[in-house]
């Protein structure tokens, strides 16, 4: 009896397969990130304008180097803020 | 001889015929070093995501262009210099970069649209600023009387 119980226990755990998160770059295959574009870019920035982490994203770490130079650029000419609120 | 590209940004207080003589300027400026003009975008009046010296709009000019690295050093003084220049931005492009302006020169038609849409509702701040700096422009020469 015991044993049944945890049997029907341990099922529902493994139904929540989490999602494997991937790069989006590599996926797709784009090799430059334009720091022209200020709607891609939002992509990677959260409500107040910050740069989300990889670990969130599951941007590989060469792409992240090169999101996080492109929405600096971005900031720079004023094409993204550098602080904000309810960006989206 | 190395592949650059600039954007920069021109106050928002000059009329039409002005701001394109100031990138005209600049255009001159690069050519008479010995630079080749690649492509040429005129984005327009932007607004700009923050304020810059109290300016919430501002017209965008981004220019590619071949050139000698020492010709960047003096193109971006006269942009310290020229007080019609209220932010720029210098880029040497690598070899990722080439291949996307190129492909970006290839479908210009469509993004011009783009940037003109948002113009539209620019336009409305600027006059705005232009009204407010006559009137700065007034009181000054109260003074002066």
């Amino acid at each position: 009896m015991a044993k049944q119980t945890e049997i029907r226990y341990l099922t529902p755990l493994s139904v929540d397969v989490k999602k494997k998160k991937y790069c989006r770059f590599k996926k797709n295959g784009i090799k430059y990130i334009d720091y022209k574009d200020p709607e891609f870019l939002k992509k990677f920035l959260n409500e107040q304008g910050k740069i989300l982490p990889r670990r969130i994203t599951g941007t590989s770490l060469k792409f992240q180097r090169r999101i996080a130079q492109a929405v600096k650029r971005a900031r720079h000419i004023a094409l993204l803020p550098y602080v904000t609120d309810l960006m989206k | 001889m190395n592949n650059y590209e600039t954007v920069f940004i021109l106050t928002p207080v000059l009329s039409d015929a002005q701001m394109k003589e100031a990138v005209e300027k600049f255009k001159t400026l690069l050519t008479d070093q010995g630079a080749e003009i690649v492509n040429e975008e005129d984005w327009g009046l932007r607004k700009l995501a923050y304020p810059i010296d109290k300016k919430t709009t501002g017209f965008y000019t981004f220019l590619e262009f071949n050139a000698d690295p020492t010709v960047i050093d003096k193109l971006e003084v006269n942009f310290r210099r020229d007080e019609r220049v209220i932010r720029f931005l210098t880029v040497k492009q690598d070899k990722f970069a080439l291949e996307y302006a190129e492909k970006r020169r290839k479908n210009k038609g469509g993004k011009r649209h783009e940037a003109h849409a948002s113009a539209g509702d620019a336009a409305k701040t600027v006059k705005k600023e232009k009204a407010e700096a006559v009137e700065a422009e007034v009181e000054l020469n109260e003074k002066e009387d």
